[in-house]
């Protein structure tokens, strides 16, 4: 497969900050080819979050093009945002973001129900995630009675259920101990390696980077390197 | 998304706050319990006082002299001779029986006691026409009338106030306004009514009391014409023909007003229903207050809900929740609030109605509330109808907040 799920044409991103204009990507161009495990770094500030809001379609530029999955994204209305990210981006969260009242079933079918899928296939299809990240036991556990680690594979596989064509993970180790962020990070090697998932890690922690097969460095809201 | 999906998932969330949806839910309780128990309590005095004017009589006209509505000069006095032509089934065929009557308050006495009472002159007929039964002996007759005789038909009420008792009064001899009159009946109680008591009645043959207990400066001169006609159909062509054959004997010309006033029974009715709708409204009106402030109490909590919630709903839109979605979500939580205090409230209203009416039975006003299916849907709906218009803006807010600073809230 070589063919290419992101291209990102000139991205510039820039807010009002009462008279003076900033801008927090001032022009980004790079490509990304389908199955690719990639790593976004740099110094806070400098435009990592801004990057990882458009490419997961959660913001918009406000210049350039951004195109996923063969969607030409940037003129979108709010609604057709929220179904292309629903489709096609799957988040994890250095925070988890798990909803604590709901077991971790009713979690990962959450995405599912925005979709309009049924009844009878969300649970099934998240029961298979759920065992697909190891969790194949603890699917009516609430996220209190979870450990981090383990409330973030919950997050994973809440991320793949709707089958997307990336998987956005924002600093998906920073709130684990070393060995649960390990885990997690294997899990997310082996996600890339073994079904071919599209993964973007947004980090500034080198030793997770290290482990991905390209890093796209920022600096003030240009590339500084992309390897 | 599924409904009952929607509805599990926001029970959920109401249920990870119980203290909060409960204190909520009161509030909508309260108002919905008292616009129930205002509403069934105010159509059961209405039933109540429907009941006493049908009590009055049935096909009841009331004719007295003068108009109300229109200026008249020289009002010609009613009259016992108007009466009698009333009487006359060749004038007027749609009258059953017309009964002349002419009262005033006096001063009735036994031994040391004493008690203002009601007075009523009037003739035989006049127990048929207002529908009085008699407890004891018997009410006036023709043979009294030509007698002028000096005898009395009394209520409960006078007899307990001069004999303290009900039991064996007929026979004994009052004084009415000085005059001795001798009891010759007592009649059944009817209890209060919107009209005054009409248990505190002394009735006297006509002529007796135009000779000695009334002054009439008009020879034949009558206060009420009470006109029964011969069935509820008739109503209407009774008071035109009442209407006509007054109009003919007092002389009037073609065009000049009436100078007399027809009150039917149904407008007596009709009159008391539209004041009693209007106290309906007006306690309903003041319960629904209460009831706004449930729900905006309502808005209140689910602001509260939405600010506190702004992380999940980042989070909701970044799975690819639409905007609809998100307000489907918090209109069913507001809606399902007030959907729960309404159907609690039915129940309160229902015991608070009760508990009133049992109040007033034993302070002897009868009151019982009518409870109907459309009293409670009303409130019921109307209560999600609160729900949903107060949730409105919260839902609005969280619908469209943006995820990207949605997720950064802290």
């Amino acid at each position: 497969m070589n063919d290419i799920v992101i291209e990102a044409r000139d991205l510039v991103k820039s807010y009002q900050m009462g008279e003076i204009e900033v801008h927090a990507l001032a022009g980004v161009s790079f490509d990304i080819q389908r199955g690719e495990l990639l790593s976004i770094m740099g110094p806070s500030g400098a435009g990592k979050s801004t990057l990882m809001n458009i490419l997961g379609c959660l913001d918009l530029p406000t210049g350039g093009d951004y195109i996923l999955d063969g969607e030409h994204v940037s003129d979108l209305s709010q609604d057709e945002l929220a179904d292309i990210r629903n489709r096609k981006v799957g988040f994890v969260f250095q925070s988890f973001n798990l909803l604590s009242r709901s077991s971790a079933l009713a979690n990962v079918t959450l995405p599912m129900r925005y979709a309009g899928v049924s009844n009878a296939e969300r649970k099934e299809r998240a029961t298979k995630a759920l065992q697909s990240v190891g969790l194949g036991d603890r699917i009516y556990h609430r996220p209190t009675e979870l450990s981090g680690g383990q409330q973030q594979r919950v997050a994973i596989a809440r991320a793949l259920v709707n089958h997307p064509a990336i998987l956005m993970a924002d600093e998906p180790t920073g709130n684990l101990d070393s060995k649960s962020g390990r885990e997690i990070m294997d899990l997310l090697l082996s996600l890339n390696r073994d079904q071919g998932v599209t993964v973007i890690v947004v980090t500034h922690d080198p030793e997770v980077s290290a482990q991905t097969d390209r890093i796209i460095t920022l600096k003030d809201g240009v590339l500084e390197k992309a390897v | 998304m599924n409904i009952s999906g929607v509805i599990f998932e926001a029970l959920e969330s109401l249920n990870a706050n119980k203290m909060r949806s409960a204190l909520t839910i009161i509030g909508v309780v309260i108002g919905v319990g008292a616009v129930i128990a205002m509403l069934s309590l105010g159509e059961g005095v209405q039933a109540s006082i429907s009941g006493q004017i049908s009590d009055i009589g049935s096909n009841l006209l009331f004719v007295f002299s003068g108009n109300e509505d229109e200026e008249v000069r020289n009002v010609t006095p009613l009259k016992e001779a108007d009466v009698a032509a009333l009487n006359d089934p060749f004038n007027a065929p749609s009258v059953q029986t017309a009964v002349a009557s002419i009262g005033g308050r006096v001063e009735a006495s036994y031994g040391g006691e004493s008690s203002s009472v009601s007075m009523t002159g009037t003739t035989a007929s006049y127990a048929s026409v207002r529908d009085i039964e008699l407890e004891e002996g018997e009410f006036l007759t023709d043979d009294h009338q030509l007698g002028v005789a000096s005898v009395a038909v009394i209520g409960p009420d006078v007899a307990d106030k001069l004999f303290g008792r009900r039991d064996g009064v007929v026979g004994e001899t009052i004084r009415l306004a000085g005059q001795p009159l001798r009891v010759i009946g007592l009649t059944e109680a009817k209890g209060g009514s919107a009209t005054g008591s009409e248990d505190n009645v002394v009735f006297v043959p006509l002529a007796s009391a135009r000779t000695r207990l009334v002054s009439r400066s008009i020879v034949g001169e009558v206060d009420t014409i009470y006109v029964q006609a011969v069935d509820a159909d008739s109503v209407t062509a009774a008071s035109q023909e009442v209407t006509e054959l007054l109009r003919s004997r007092h002389r009037l010309q073609p065009g000049a007003a009436d100078d007399f006033t027809i009150f039917s029974q149904d407008s007596i009715a009709s009159m008391a229903e539209s004041i009693t709708n209007v106290l309906i409204i007006f306690l309903g009106g003041v319960a629904g207050i209460s009831l706004l402030v449930g729900g905006i109490g309502i808005m209140n909590i689910m602001l509260v809900s939405v600010t506190e919630r702004t992380r999940e709903i980042g989070l909701r839109k970044a799975l690819g929740a639409r905007k609809s979605h998100i307000l489907t979500q918090f209109l069913t939580e507001s809606a399902l609030l007030s959907l729960i205090g309404g159907l609690l409230g039915v129940l309160l209203g229902w015991g608070l109605s009760k508990v009133v009416s049992i109040i007033a039975i034993q302070s002897g006003t009868d009151i019982t509330p009518v409870f109907t299916i459309g009293t409670v849907l009303l409130a019921t709906l109307f209560s999600a109808a609160v729900g949903i218009f107060f949730g409105i803006y919260p839902a609005n807010r969280a619908a469209s907040l943006e995820p990207v600073e949605a997720l950064r809230h802290e």
